[in-house]
């Protein structure tokens, strides 16, 4: 049972998955994977394979939950039985339970919740394998159902984890590392670098701790980009429609009420299945800081969002669930 | 019917006072002060007490202001995990029982309390506190089993830190009941190490350290980190629905390593002796 490995590092510097100690997995993604959900998204990083839907905003039952004010964020983070070595009892654990909380605080301070009073928006994130990192895959890809679903926010949010492995930081921590490491840090933030999650375990110095938040912070942002790229990759036609650039950001507020309130979202009373849980989460993500493409992915996402609101239809987008 | 009324009108009227409590929290913190007087490092005065559960291996009683949490740690013999054969387990869980607030109910653990109790096992556990290789009776079948057990009597704010320091107050007077399970004799158990969790809130952009209740409801964000004797932290949490900058994570860092220092020299340091 005991398969540590005996170097997580080799001589040229490259982790026991041949990448080095500041590169993400590969990941893919996949957008309006679910013909029923408002905005979907399938991601592959690693090994990890995490299918997230996005339902709303809809309806809050039971109605006493409902804030007057602004729209309750629910988020499931559930693991699928099979989805590790194991066989993890379905439900909710104390894990998941956890999970489900810190994420949902991730998302928080970026949806904008006050545009659907007395609303409800449902993530549900569902991982089907797991191998490190489910947490932080799941934050990817939530955000990009939730862009897909047409949900106004502040911003995308990115997530990935450091960890520390043979007393060298390391980002994006597979399996082994996740299981053996020193120490992990799954990390979230806004294109601003606002930190919307921070978890910790492990041990880390103070100093340690401050250079694992600079390199998480470089992964977040290429995995950003990546995001960016695969809304642009589903959405780009759409982005050809021309808006105005001086569009003040007041307007597009009241378009945008206009435009959801007006539809009353289908309800699907989508219960997903029951998992367990599982082991660990972890995410990371690699070097090179683009810093330049902060104003631009600023004005991106704008431009995302408003066109989502432009056009209805993408609301209940959605392809064929299986491509994997 | 009518109960349902009432109870509408309860939570409206709740609403109401967290927004004059915001105001009020957040117009005071301009001018550099907190509700209760203290500074924005200042922790509530705390008070510690040992062995004050017969019953129980180890116990600690913590006072945190108003907020009153007790420990209990009993050990009990059993199977190890599959994949630690020769190691100890640690359980940890947190009740946040109706008597110690209006805003509690009876019933199984909800997200507050899970992420409390998991929060301050890892706390326990990552800091490698308990040396679980000692807590091994035969390796593959039996080993000690640390129940750690919180108890939070009253909500004044920040149960999480008060867990953190009864917890591992709890531990240090701990034995391992050997005799009474016929496993030879009874032993200290071996506590390696003094993690203690100290949470930080930020109100409006100011960090202020051990939120009291109002500071705790109103606050965005609150970050709890959890240090070790020699400065390392062993475990974080980012809490609540707003987000925190570098800076203010960083400094936070610092004022709750700094604060677990005093608090592990004041109440921790000498329950050994």
């Amino acid at each position: 049972m005991n398969d540590k490995p005996e170097k997580f590092i080799d001589e040229n510097g490259l982790r026991l998955d041949g990448r080095q100690i500041d590169e993400i997995r590969p990941m893919t993604i996949k957008i309006g994977v679910l013909s029923r959900a408002d905005g979907s998204c399938y991601m592959e990083w690693g090994n990890n394979k995490i299918l997230v839907a996005v339902y709303g905003p809809r309806e809050l039952h039971p109605r006493r939950l409902q804030k007057s004010d602004s729209a309750l964020i629910r988020y499931r983070y559930n693991m699928a039985a099979f989805s590790v070595e194991d066989r993890i009892r379905p439900g909710p654990s104390r894990r998941s339970t956890e999970i489900s909380k810190v994420s949902r605080e991730a998302f928080e301070p970026v949806v904008m919740t006050n545009l659907y009073p007395s609303a409800v928006i449902d993530v549900f994130a569902e991982v089907l394998q797991a191998d490190a990192g489910t947490r932080t895959a799941a934050i990817n890809a939530a955000s990009i159902a939730l862009a897909d679903a047409g949900i106004p926010m502040k911003s995308l949010v990115a997530a990935c984890a450091v960890g520390k492995v043979d007393g060298k930081l390391v980002l994006d921590l597979n399996k082994p590392e996740d299981n053996y490491g020193q120490a992990d840090l799954p990390i979230a933030m806004t294109q601003d670098g606002e930190i919307t999650l921070l978890q910790m375990d492990g041990n880390l110095t103070q100093e340690e701790f401050k250079q694992a938040l600079e390199m998480c912070k470089k992964g977040c942002l290429q995995i950003l980009e990546m995001q960016k790229e695969a809304l642009k990759g589903k959405f780009g036609e759409d982005a050809a429609i021309e808006v105005p650039e001086d569009i003040d950001e007041e307007i597009d507020i009241e378009v945008m009420v206009e435009c959801d309130i007006g539809e009353s979202e289908d309800e699907d009373l989508e219960e997903a299945d029951v998992s367990g849980e599982s082991g660990e989460d972890e995410d990371s993500e690699d070097t090179e800081a683009e810093e330049e493409d902060h104003e631009v992915i600023e004005e991106e996402f704008v431009d995302l969002v408003e066109e989502e609101t432009a056009d209805e239809e993408e609301i209940t987008e959605g392809s064929e669930i299986r491509e994997q | 019917m009518k109960r349902r009324l009432l109870r509408e009108v309860r939570s409206v009227s709740n609403e109401v006072m967290s927004v004059l409590k915001r105001d009020y929290i957040y117009n005071l913190m301009l001018k550099g002060k907190r509700t209760d007087g203290r500074s924005f490092d200042q922790v509530r005065d705390s008070e510690v007490k040992t062995n004050v559960i017969d019953k129980a291996e180890g116990s600690a009683w913590v006072k945190l202001g108003e907020t009153e949490v007790l420990v209990g740690v009993k050990l009990q013999a059993g199977s190890p995990f599959p994949d630690s054969k020769g190691e100890g387990v640690i359980i940890t869980s947190l009740e946040l029982n109706p008597i110690a607030s209006p805003d509690f109910e009876a019933g199984p653990p909800r997200e507050n309390a899970i992420e409390m109790a998991r929060v301050t096992d890892r706390g326990v556990r990552e800091s490698g506190a308990i040396d679980l290789s000692k807590l091994c009776i035969t390796e593959g079948e039996e080993v000690w089993i640390v129940f750690i057990d919180i108890h939070v009597l009253n909500n004044a704010g920040n149960i999480q830190d008060a867990s953190s320091m009864g917890a591992i107050a709890a531990l240090l007077t701990t034995t391992i009941p050997a005799e009474r399970a016929g496993k030879g004799e009874d032993t200290p158990l071996p506590v390696k190490d003094m993690p203690l969790s100290v949470t930080v809130i930020n109100i409006g952009g100011s960090l202020m350290v051990d939120p009291g209740l109002d500071e705790e409801t109103v606050c965005d964000t609150k970050i709890t980190v959890i240090s070790n004797q020699d400065g390392s932290i062993s475990g974080m949490q980012k809490s609540g629905d707003g987000a925190l900058t570098d800076e203010q994570l960083l400094k936070a860092v610092e004022m709750a390593c700094e604060k677990a220092a005093q608090l592990r020299e004041v109440h921790l340091s000498n329950i050994r002796d």
